[in-house]
């Protein structure tokens, strides 16, 4: 196997600011706060920081804070810089970081990912939120669905998760499985947004969304920032808390990028983008100690624990139903934070920031012996994934 | 939907233009290539497969498949008064060419996925909205 360059990187800090539903705080105040943390974390200081890199790179209740706003903050001298929404999802701020760092254009990329969805105005075209961001109200792909009424993500994966059921005979009651494993983990994150028990008959009798996709289906806004420092492996050995290791990333967009015209209406791009971390790796899915998959809509999780491998297609539903296989004693202990579904929806790097603390051994809900996670993010054409171990890759 | 006819905040692109104005001669149209005469949707500035600039719209039957489905129970856009249906049919003449859509003109319970629809318009100021609607008119 030639050079996997990403493994050049680890991941050397990690933070988060205050989490809240709506805490009418700034995108950048709470960028602020995180990334402060984070450099803290890597044992650094911001005159450390050469390198900085987020997701989706502009304002706005979706956007949060731009770089160049961080940048301007903390007064930081940079060498290289980098923000984009046409990632493989929001962890392509991550990839980004990483072959900054392999490339020698930045040794400390202080990474982070803001929304202000919580306290930000609701979803209307031309809003810019939800999963077509700016989207929404112009001539471009969205165009054929705003017309409709299907102004959110939400109706665009319920298309899915019912052609998922019809196929392959999944049940909401294994779709709440995902719901209610959340929850429960959420219960001890102090930053999660919702902690009261839910059960799957919670689950079962909660209002209908876009059915098939209940309320509990769907994500909870809220507000809060997510920051990691991507540095040199060089610097592993001095990173206080413990250095992560990038082994393997996955940024393959092979289908076409478009949430109503993929080629199969019972996956999504996860499926390429898993399929291309598994082949810079001699890891396998067998090795994968605990797994943090977007749950942006419990459906998506299906799709991306299917694109994984963690079972067959179309095989998901049976695998997650009851929660055994996915809860912390399970074979593939899942979203140990909660996930978005419960502890809000921080866009796939609460899913990043709780598989480092996973790999520190540092979680609330600590896997024991976590030495390789899986983390992936993002759901339809806008999809990423990393394969992180304990230690340097 | 019920009542009056929901806000579509139709924003037509150069190249789709033709696609929200179709209806107004009761013909759904989709893009064409004149080289390699595949389908191409949603259109674009030349045909993805053989790359010819000779694309065009052309009429289709209007008539397809329902590939999957959601019934909206929120209010996401204002005027969207649910429940409402949002579905990707997919047409005769080629079922990778899906398009989004309200199914209209019948009760939320009997769609289902495989459902035979055909295509109706909506006046929606300047544009008419394709919809569609169960299969009244063909045979079995």
């Amino acid at each position: 196997m030639s050079e996997r360059m990403e493994r050049r990187a680890v991941i050397s800090g990690a933070a988060q600011s205050e989490v809240g539903r709506r805490l009418y705080r700034t995108g950048i105040d709470l960028t602020v706060e995180a990334a402060l943390r984070a450099v803290e974390d890597a044992g650094l200081t911001t005159a450390d920081i050469d390198g900085v890199s987020t997701y989706p790179g502009f304002g706005g209740s979706f956007g949060g804070a731009m770089g160049a706003e961080l940048h301007e903050a903390l007064r930081l001298s940079l060498n290289w810089r980098s923000a984009g929404v046409e990632t493989a999802g929001p962890l392509g701020a991550v990839h980004n970081a990483i072959l900054a760092v392999a490339t020698g254009l930045a040794r400390h990329v202080l990474v982070f990912r803001t929304v202000v969805e919580g306290s930000g105005g609701p979803l209307r075209p031309g809003s810019g939120g939800g999963g077509g961001g700016g989207m929404a109200g112009s001539a471009g792909p969205f165009q054929f669905m705003i017309p409709y009424g299907a102004a959110s993500a939400a109706c665009w994966v319920a298309c899915y998760a019912r052609r998922h059921m019809h196929d392959y005979g999944t049940t909401r009651s294994q779709l709440g499985a995902i719901a209610v494993n959340g929850r429960a983990n959420a219960v001890a994150n102090p930053k999660a947004i919702y902690t009261d028990p839910m059960t799957i008959d919670d689950y079962l009798a909660v209002r209908m969304v876009s059915d098939p996709l209940c309320l509990y289906d769907c994500d909870v806004p809220c507000d809060g920032s997510t920051a990691v420092v991507v540095s040199h492996r060089d610097y592993a050995p001095d990173a206080p808390a413990g250095a992560v290791g990038v082994n393997a990333m996955g940024t393959a967009i092979r289908g076409r990028p478009s949430w109503d015209q993929f080629d199969d209406l019972t996956s999504m791009m996860m499926r390429h983008t898993a399929a291309s971390m598994w082949e810079r790796t001699e890891l396998t899915v067998d090795d994968v100690d605990t797994a943090q998959l977007y749950d942006g809509f419990s459906w998506l999780t299906l799709a991306w624990i299917e694109a994984m491998g963690f079972c067959g297609k179309g095989e998901s539903g049976a695998f997650v139903e009851g929660g055994v296989n996915i809860g912390p004693d399970g074979s593939v202990p899942l979203n140990t934070s909660g996930g978005q579904l419960s502890a809000g929806r921080l866009h796939g790097f609460g899913h990043l920031h709780e598989a480092v603390m996973q790999l520190r051994g540092a979680a609330n809900i600590q896997v024991p012996g976590c030495e390789v996670v899986a983390v992936g993010a993002g759901g339809g054409p806008e999809t990423g994934c990393l394969l992180l171990t304990k230690g340097p890759s | 939907m019920s009542g009056d006819n929901p806000p579509r905040f139709v924003l037509a692109s150069p190249e789709s233009e033709f696609y929200w104005r179709s209806g107004a001669d009761g013909r759904l149209r989709i893009q064409r290539c004149g080289e390699c005469s595949r389908w191409v949707h949603p259109p674009g500035p030349a045909c993805p497969f053989c790359h010819s600039r000779r694309v065009g719209p052309e009429p289709v039957a209007g008539t397809g498949t329902v590939a999957t489905y959601t019934i909206n129970r929120k209010e996401w856009i204002p005027g969207f008064t649910p429940p409402y249906v949002f579905a990707f049919v997919e047409l005769d003449e080629d079922p990778t060419v899906r398009i989004g859509t309200n199914i209209v003109d019948c009760e939320i319970e009997e769609v289902e996925i495989g459902m035979r629809v055909e295509v109706l318009f909506e006046e929606s100021g300047e544009w008419h909205v394709p919809l569609f609607r169960p299969a009244v008119t063909e045979g079995t």
